[in-house]
This record gives structure tokens, C-alpha cells and sequence, in this order.
């Protein structure tokens, strides 16, 4: 470390710098793709069929393949579009699902900054999100992709409150921003010392708005093929249009992640004695989130899209009431000897 | 009591937690993707696929041009021109089938009185131009000579129904 600092001199920090963005976001990007595929396996099983097999041994390279057939597409600009805004939308909607990593610890020690309101950074910069659907949905001069752009705009406005509620509760039990501490404040015993047991209704609230916020079936008016063909994407067209599609997987992992470190545990196992006990943490959190993102697969196999009206009634409805009575029912029982967390 | 109910039942997620039980069955259940080159699914002796001119077991080619094929087809796909050959008998100098206006409705295999122009069982075949898709009587007799058996044999089974 000390050699590189001499040979680089004033260098050295940003290239160090530039070493661990991309040790972090290459492997993300990885998960990224290999999720499609994973998706695309998952829902044709459930559907009693057998999903890609063709490319590579049992469909492994279709992730390769569709990558380098949308890099050859042509990228389509509508003559109506505003250019600029039209190509940074697809940046604006990737870049923070990327840049919430960073304070994504996968074990007490491995991850890129310790800062103490990372809860708090998680939120600030999930939000931003919705500015590349919204940006991309007008951008492109088209009605159904302003439609798109509305509807994404509306929904993650409601759920995004929800979610924040879900988080409040966990803040209040784990006595801290930080996501590293609120881990540990969940060790103890084993998965029963996770604060998805005492927060359960605030973990499955926490789970569906996630499900929302990524814009996913069943809450994916945003995109809507039956009913405004594609939403705000509808004009994008090979690299841009994949940026989005990633943007969106890279949300899902990111919401999994979040979910785990908070809800189950992050890298801490389900039993605190010997076998389990061997396997490395970060393994245990990415067993988590693989978990995870297999019921958020599930999930899309299974319900069909929610109508608008539905999906705005159960957001300012049923899940701001259920996580505001929630926080109100965790501030009372903290104050019992009832309270084991 | 019954809004008791309601009440947890809707927010217990019991319907969402059955019908995800049920998709989670089928993941497990047994797949019915048939894998098409490798696998293949059966098919019927009265498949009406590709057309073939057949041949009498002597070499002598069934078709006697009586164009009630031409005359038959509701897609007007089958062109016909004949004279009459140094032995007397009627036969046809062209018999082309245009494969893009043909719709398989199979009335010419049932009005051919002597069995000549047949729809067969072949299925994958293709054309990267139009113009390759119009089949001329030498390229017909050629399906007919290499698929003979299997025509015949098909035409045995169904013949009880005729």
C-alpha cells in the first residue's frame, strides 16, 4: 500500500479509490445479469416450462448474449425528444441504485465507508431513483411514457412513506443509523434475536414497498404492457433502454440487501453453535439476499398487476395506518420487561 | 365476528401466502417443454404438410392433368398446363404450387382421382426468397419419390375412411 502511495504520489487516492468502486460494482453487475437469467428460469419453472437452455451448458451464457445483442441494437432518439435529458435518464436511474452500495456493509469489516447516518444516505439517494423514471417518461415527448412517468412518479411518492415508517420502527429498536449497527444489534441468539420477530408487520410492510419502489409486477403500473405498452421506457431502444432494465435488477438486489442487513440479520447466522457458524458472514448475507430476490421472482410469478386506485389505496390506507400503529405498539412494548431485543 | 374474520384474513395474507404455495408447487412439477429439434411431438397420419407428386409403382407418374386440383384450390395456388404425350395419353408440362398462396386445406389431395398430388407429414422446410417458394412438378415429384413409403402408409391407414 505504502510502495503505491510512493510510485503514484497525489494519485494514488483517486486511483485507490477508483480499484474499490470497481471491485464493488463489477460484481454487482455480475448479479445483475445473472439475475435475469435467474428470473427468467425461475417464472418458466413455475410456469411448467424450462426457461433459456440453449446458450452455453443449461442457458448460463444467455445473460452474455442478450448483453451483446441489446449493445448491437440501434439507439433510437424520438424526433420530439429532448436529447440530452432522453440519454442522462437511463444515468439517473442506475447511478443511485449503484451508489447506495457503498454503505452496504457484507460483514463487521468489508465494506467501502462506515458512515454513521447510512440509513439515512440509503434513503436520500434510493429517492433519487424515481428522477431517471420521471426524467426518461418525459423526455421522450410520447404519452405513454409520460403516463408512465405519472403513474411511477405517484406510487413511489406513497410507498416511499411507508418505507421510511418500516424503517422507523427499526431505527427505534436498533438505537442507530448506522447499518453495521443495527446488525449487531441484532446478534444475540440465533435468527429469533432478528428484528423481522419483533417488527413483523413493519418487515412485510418493508418487503411489498420494496416490491413497489422497484417498480415490479404486481406494482409495475409504471411499465403496464397491457395497458401503456411499456410506460416510461417505451421509446428507449438498445444500450438505453438496457441501462433501465438494469437499473431496475440492481434495485431489487439493493432493496434484498437492505432488507436483510435490516430485517434478518445481514451476516450473522440463523444458529449461533458450530456448523453454522463456520460459513464466512458474507455468505450468510448473500444466501439472505438471494432468498430474497427468489420471493420477489416468485411473488411476480404468482399475482397478477394491481389496478392504480388499488395500489394508491393499500399505500395510504392499509400501510401507513399498519406501520404508524406498529411504531406506536414497538414504543410501548420497549418500555416493558416484555422486551427482549 | 364475520368482519373479525375479514380483518385477519386480510391482513394475515392468507389467500397471497395460498396462491404462492400453489405457484410453489409448480415449481417442482414436471416440466412439458418440448424441446424442439431433439424432441419432437407426435403427428397425425392426415398431417397436411408439404405436397408431393406420387408415382405409380412402375415409375409412371400418376398425375393425368385433369386440373381438378387447379380448379379446386380456393387459394389459387396450383398453376397447370398439359398436351398430350407421343403415346396418347394426357400429362402435364407444368404443375407449379405457389407455397406463399397455399393455405393447406388439403382439397386437392381430395379431389385427385388417382391419388397424384398428396400433402405429406413434412413440416420444416423453408425459403430465404419468394420466388424459391413456388415448388415446379420436378421438385414435387423429387418430395414424392424420397417420402414414397411413408405416403403410402399413410394413405393405408386412412383409406378405411374414404
Amino acid at each position: 500500500m505504502d510502495y503505491f502511495q510512493d510510485l503514484l504520489g497525489p494519485a494514488w487516492p483517486l486511483i485507490w479509490t477508483l480499484v474499490k468502486i470497481i471491485v464493488l460494482v463489477l460484481p454487482i453487475l455480475g448479479a445483475v445479469a445473472y439475475l435475469t437469467l435467474a428470473e427468467r428460469k425461475v417464472i418458466g419453472y413455475i410456469q411448467v416450462r424450462i426457461g433459456p437452455n440453449r446458450v452455453g451448458p443449461r442457458g448460463f451464457l444467455q445473460p452474455i448474449a442478450d448483453a451483446v445483442k441489446v449493445l448491437t441494437k440501434e439507439i433510437i432518439i424520438p424526433s420530439g425528444a429532448n436529447k440530452f435529458l432522453f440519454v442522462t435518464a437511463p444515468v439517473l436511474a442506475i447511478a443511485p441504485a449503484l451508489v447506495a452500495w457503498a454503505v452496504v456493509p457484507f460483514s463487521p469489516e468489508l465494506l467501502l465507508s462506515n458512515i454513521d447516518a447510512g440509513l439515512l444516505f440509503i434513503l436520500a439517494i434510493t429517492s433519487m431513483g424515481v428522477y431517471g423514471v420521471i426524467v426518461g417518461g418525459w423526455a421522450s415527448n410520447s404519452k405513454y411514457a409520460f403516463l408512465g412517468a405519472i403513474r411511477s412518479s405517484a406510487q413511489i411518492v406513497s410507498y416511499e412513506i411507508a418505507m421510511g415508517f418500516a424503517l422507523v420502527g427499526v431505527l427505534m429498536v436498533s438505537h442507530s443509523l448506522n447499518l453495521g449497527e443495527i446488525v449487531k444489534g441484532q446478534q444475540g441468539g440465533g435468527f429469533w434475536s432478528w428484528y423481522f420477530v419483533p417488527l413483523f408487520p413493519l418487515f412485510l410492510v418493508y418487503l411489498i414497498s420494496g416490491v413497489a419502489e422497484t417498480n415490479r409486477a404486481p406494482f409495475d403500473v409504471a411499465e403496464g404492457e397491457t395497458e401503456i405498452v411499456a410506460g416510461f421506457h417505451v421509446e428507449y431502444s438498445g444500450m438505453t433502454f438496457s441501462v433501465f432494465y438494469l437499473a431496475e435488477y440492481a434495485n431489487m438486489i439493493l432493496v434484498s440487501a437492505l432488507c436483510a442487513l435490516m430485517f434478518l440479520g445481514g451476516w450473522l447466522p440463523p444458529f449461533n453453535f458450530a456448523p453454522f457458524t463456520w460459513i464466512p458472514g458474507f455468505l450468510w448475507l448473500l444466501a439472505k439476499i438471494a432468498f430474497l430476490l427468489f420471493v420477489f421472482l416468485w411473488i411476480r410469478a404468482t399475482f397478477p398487476r394491481y389496478r392504480y386506485d388499488q395500489i394508491m389505496r393499500l399505500g395510504w390506507k392499509v400501510f401507513i395506518p399498519v406501520t404508524l400503529v406498529w411504531i406506536v405498539v414497538i414504543g410501548a412494548w420497549m418500555q416493558t420487561p416484555f422486551w427482549l431485543w | 365476528m364475520k368482519w373479525l374474520k375479514d380483518f385477519f384474513r386480510t391482513y394475515l395474507l392468507l389467500e397471497l401466502v395460498q396462491g404462492m404455495v400453489l405457484t410453489g408447487r409448480y415449481l417442482f412439477a414436471r416440466k412439458i417443454t418440448v424441446q424442439f429439434p431433439e424432441e419432437k411431438t407426435p403427428q397425425s397420419n392426415r398431417f397436411r404438410g408439404l405436397h408431393a407428386l406420387r408415382r405409380y409403382p412402375n415409375g409412371e407418374e400418376r398425375c393425368i392433368a385433369c386440373k381438378l386440383c387447379e380448379a379446386v384450390c380456393p387459394a389459387l395456388a396450383i398453376t397447370i398446363e398439359s398436351e398430350q404425350r407421343n403415346d396418347g395419353t394426357r400429362r402435364t408440362t407444368r404443375y407449379d404450387i405457389d407455397l406463399s398462396k397455399c393455405i393447406y386445406c388439403g382439397f386437392c389431395e381430395e379431389s385427385c382421382p388417382v391419388d397424384s398430388i398428396v400433402e405429406t407429414r413434412i413440416l420444416e422446410y423453408h425459403a430465404e426468397k419468394r420466388s424459391e417458394l413456388i415448388y415446379t412438378k420436378q421438385m414435387l415429384l423429387a418430395i414424392g419419390d424420397k417420402n414414397e413409403a411413408q405416403i403410402a402408409a399413410d394413405r393405408a391407414l386412412d383409406a378405411r375412411y374414404r
